[in-house]
C-alpha cells in the first residue's frame, strides 16, 4: 500500500469516526431526553388507565412513542443499514364513539404486544443503547483532550488541583503529560477504528428490542393473507356478478332479439319484402350494439392489449384513449406473470380515471419500472389535488386489489395538487 | 384484383373469402397463421393483403407485426388490418411510415359490404381507411379540442370523415351535399387548422392524421 492511499484511509476513517460520533452524541441526547420523558409519559398514563385519565391519555402518549420509535427505526436503515420490522396492530375495525372509542383504543394498545415492546426498548435506550451511543464521542473527546495536554494544557488544570489524573495517568509534569498524550492516541486509535461500530452496535440493540418475534410477524401475515384473500374473494365474485349482467342485459338479449327479427324476416321475405329490409337493417344494427358491448366487456375483464403486448403498450394504448394529455414512460425488461399484469393494469387505469374525473389536470404521467424485485408505478398529475384512499374512493379499491399480490399503494396530494400514486408490486419479470 | 387474406378463425376467413369474391376479387391466398402470411405476401406479390390483428402461433399481434415486416421490406404494400377492437397506438405504428396504402378497421364494418369493399379498394390504390372509432378517440382528447373549437359542425363532420380517408365524392355521398360544397368545407378546415392544402386525397388524409395525433402536443 502507498503512502497516498495510507493517508486516503486514514482520512476516510477519519470521517467516519467524527461522523460516528456526531450521530453518538444525538443518539445519547435522545436516550437521555426523549426516551426517558416518553418512558415516564407512557408508564404514567398506563398505571392511570384504572383510574379512567390513562384511557384518554395512553393513545395520544403511544401515538408519540410509536412515532418516536419509527425515527429510531429511519435512522437505523439510513445510519447502520438495518431494517427493523414494524408489526403494530391495526387499529381496531369497529370504533364506539366518544369516551368508549377512547377506551377501545385504549384496549386495543394495551393488547398489542407491540406497545409492550416499544416500552421495553425505552428503559433499554435510556440505559444500554445510550452508554453504547454516548461511547462514541466520548472516545474521541477524551482523547483530543488527551492529545491537547501536550500542548501545555496540563499546566493550567494540573495547577488547579491537587494531583490530576488523565484516566490512570498521574499527570505532574511534561514526561507524564506525554504519557497522557500518549494514552490519547490510544483512545483516538481506538474511536477511529470502532467509532462506526458502536453506532452499529446501538441499533443492534434497538433491532433486538424492537423487532418482532418470527411467531408475531407470522400471526401478522396469516392475519394480512386472511384479509387480502376476503378481499380478492369478494372482487372476483362481485366482478363475475357484473359480467354475468352486462351479458345478460346486453349482448345476450340482442342476439335474442336478432334471431326473432331474423324469423320474422323469413316470414316476411315472401309478403312484405320492404318491411323485411327495414327488419334487416334493425338486426344488423343489433348485431353492431351486441359486438361493441362484448367489446367493452372483455376489455373490462382482460384488455387485448395487454394480451396482445403486454403491460407497457397497454398501458401506452389505455394512455392514449384519455382526453388528457399522458406521458408515459416504460421500462421494463421482461413481463410479469399475467395476473400480476392485470392487476397492474386496472390499478393504472383506476388510478388514470381518478384523475381524469376529479385532477382537472393538464398533463398526467405514468412511469413504470421494475427495481429491487418490485414492479413501481407512479402516476403523477399537475391537478388541484387532495386525492385520498379510503372514503368510497376508487383508490380503495386499487389499494385491495394491489393487496392480493401483497402490493402496496401511496398518494400524495396536497391541496391544489401535484398528486403523486405511486404503487408496488413484488414480482419478477420473464 | 389479387387479395391475400389471414384470418385464423375458418367461420370469418370463409365469410370474408365469399364476401370478397361476390364483389370480383380473386382470393390468391387465404391463410391462418402469421408465418403462412409472411409466405403468402413474400411469393404472391397481391394487390392488397387484409390481416386480422390476431394470428396463432403466439395469438398476440402477430398479423399487425408481420404486416408491417412486410412493409418494411416493400414499402406501400397495401395492408388492410382487421381487429374486435381498434387501438390507436396500433393505428399510428401503421401510419408511422407515411407511405399510405394502410387500413385498419374494426371486424364488425365488414357488415356493410359495401363500405367495408370500397375501404379495400382505396387501401389496394394507396389510399388510408382508418376505423370512425380510432378518428373519434383522436378527437375526443383535450389536447386536440383546442385547435379543433374553431370549426363549424360540418367542418368537424367532414373533417371525421376526411380522417377516415374517404374521398371529398365519397363525403359529399355520404352527407348529401355536392362535391364542391365539399371541397369548400376541406379548404375552410385547412386554413383553420394551418396544414398545407394538397390536391392528393391520400396526402391529405395523412396530414390529417397526424396533425390530430401531434397537433396538440406540438403546440405545447
Amino acid at each position: 500500500m502507498s503512502i497516498a492511499e495510507t493517508d486516503g484511509t486514514v482520512r476516510a476513517r477519519a470521517v467516519d469516526a467524527v461522523t460516528a460520533a456526531k450521530r453518538g452524541l444525538t443518539l445519547a441526547l435522545l436516550g437521555y431526553g426523549a426516551s426517558i420523558g416518553l418512558s415516564v409519559l407512557a408508564w404514567l398514563s398506563i398505571t392511570l388507565i384504572p383510574l379512567g385519565i390513562g384511557a384518554l391519555t395512553t393513545p395520544p402518549v403511544m401515538r408519540w412513542v410509536r412515532a418516536y420509535a419509527d425515527h429510531r427505526r429511519r435512522l437505523a436503515k439510513e445510519w447502520a443499514g438495518i431494517a427493523i420490522p414494524t408489526a403494530y396492530a391495526p387499529p381496531p375495525a369497529a370504533l364506539r364513539t366518544g369516551g368508549e372509542g377512547m377506551v377501545d383504543r385504549t384496549m386495543a394498545l394495551v393488547r398489542d404486544p407491540a406497545t409492550w415492546r416499544d416500552l421495553r426498548w425505552l428503559s433499554v435506550d435510556v440505559v444500554a443503547g445510550s452508554a453504547v451511543a454516548v461511547l462514541a464521542p466520548g472516545l474521541l473527546a477524551e482523547g483530543v483532550f488527551g492529545v491537547l495536554l501536550l500542548t501545555g494544557l496540563w499546566q493550567p488544570i494540573v495547577a488547579a488541583s491537587d494531583g490530576w489524573w488523565y484516566g490512570f495517568v498521574p499527570v505532574t509534569g511534561w514526561a507524564t503529560a506525554a504519557a497522557a498524550a500518549l494514552l490519547g492516541c490510544g483512545w483516538l486509535a481506538l474511536a477511529l477504528r470502532y467509532n462506526p461500530a458502536l453506532i452499529r452496535t446501538h441499533f443492534r440493540i434497538v433491532n433486538a428490542q424492537l423487532a418482532p418475534s418470527a411467531e408475531q410477524l407470522l400471526a401478522r401475515r396469516v392475519e394480512k393473507l386472511t384479509e387480502t384473500r376476503r378481499d380478492a374473494v369478494d372482487t372476483s365474485a362481485a366482478e363475475l356478478r357484473r359480467i354475468e349482467r352486462d351479458l345478460h342485459d346486453g349482448a345476450q338479449a340482442r342476439l335474442v332479439a336478432m334471431g326473432m327479427d331474423l324469423s320474422t324476416i323469413e316470414m316476411l321475405l315472401d309478403t312484405d319484402p320492404a318491411k323485411a329490409r327495414a327488419l334487416l337493417a334493425q338486426a344488423r344494427r343489433n348485431s353492431v350494439d351486441a359486438l361493441g358491448e362484448l367489446r367493452d366487456l372483455v376489455r373490462g375483464i382482460h384488455p387485448p392489449v395487454l394480451a396482445e403486448r403486454g403491460l407497457g403498450d397497454a398501458v401506452r394504448a389505455l394512455a392514449l384513449r384519455l382526453p388528457i394529455a399522458t406521458e408515459v414512460t416504460v421500462e421494463l425488461p421482461g413481463r410479469a406473470d399475467a395476473p400480476v399484469e392485470s392487476a397492474a393494469y386496472f390499478a393504472v387505469s383506476e388510478v388514470l380515471t381518478n384523475a381524469v374525473k376529479h385532477a382537472d389536470a393538464e398533463l398526467i404521467r405514468v412511469d413504470l419500472h421494475h427495481a429491487d424485485g418490485s414492479l413501481r408505478i407512479a402516476v403523477t398529475d399537475d391537478g388541484r389535488g387532495g386525492a385520498r384512499v379510503g372514503a368510497g374512493s376508487g383508490l380503495a379499491g386499487v389499494e385491495r386489489r394491489l393487496g392480493t399480490f401483497d402490493g402496496v399503494l401511496a398518494v400524495s396530494s396536497p391541496a391544489g395538487g401535484p398528486t403523486m400514486v405511486t404503487m408496488e408490486i413484488p414480482c419478477v419479470l420473464s | 384484383m389479387r387479395v391475400v387474406l389471414a384470418e385464423d378463425l375458418f367461420l370469418l376467413r370463409d365469410g370474408l373469402v365469399r364476401l370478397l369474391e361476390a364483389y370480383g376479387f380473386e382470393i390468391a391466398a387465404a391463410v391462418e397463421s402469421g408465418p403462412e402470411l409472411t409466405a403468402a405476401l413474400a411469393e404472391l406479390e397481391p394487390d392488397v393483403a387484409v390481416v386480422d390483428v390476431r394470428l396463432p402461433p403466439t395469438h398476440t399481434d402477430e398479423g399487425l407485426q408481420c404486416a408491417l415486416r412486410a412493409r418494411r421490406e416493400r414499402p406501400g404494400l397495401p395492408v388492410l388490418v382487421l381487429s374486435q377492437h381498434v387501438e390507436q397506438l396500433y393505428a399510428r405504428e401503421l401510419l408511422a411510415d407515411g407511405s399510405g396504402g394502410v387500413g385498419y378497421l374494426l371486424k364488425d364494418r365488414v357488415f356493410d359490404a359495401d363500405q367495408f369493399v370500397d375501404a379495400v379498394r382505396r387501401v389496394a390504390a394507396g389510399g388510408t381507411a382508418m376505423d370512425p372509432q380510432v378518428i373519434q378517440q383522436l378527437l375526443a382528447r383535450r389536447e386536440a379540442a383546442e385547435p379543433l373549437a374553431g370549426l363549424t359542425p360540418r367542418e368537424r363532420e367532414v373533417l371525421e370523415l376526411m380522417a377516415q380517408g374517404r374521398s371529398n365524392a365519397a363525403i359529399a355521398g355520404q352527407l348529401v351535399v355536392t362535391e364542391r360544397a365539399i371541397a369548400k368545407h376541406t379548404s375552410n378546415i385547412f386554413s383553420k387548422l394551418g396544414l398545407e392544402v394538397s390536391d392528393d386525397d391520400n396526402r391529405r388524409v395523412l396530414a390529417v392524421l397526424a396533425h390530430l395525433d401531434q397537433g396538440g402536443r406540438r403546440a405545447r
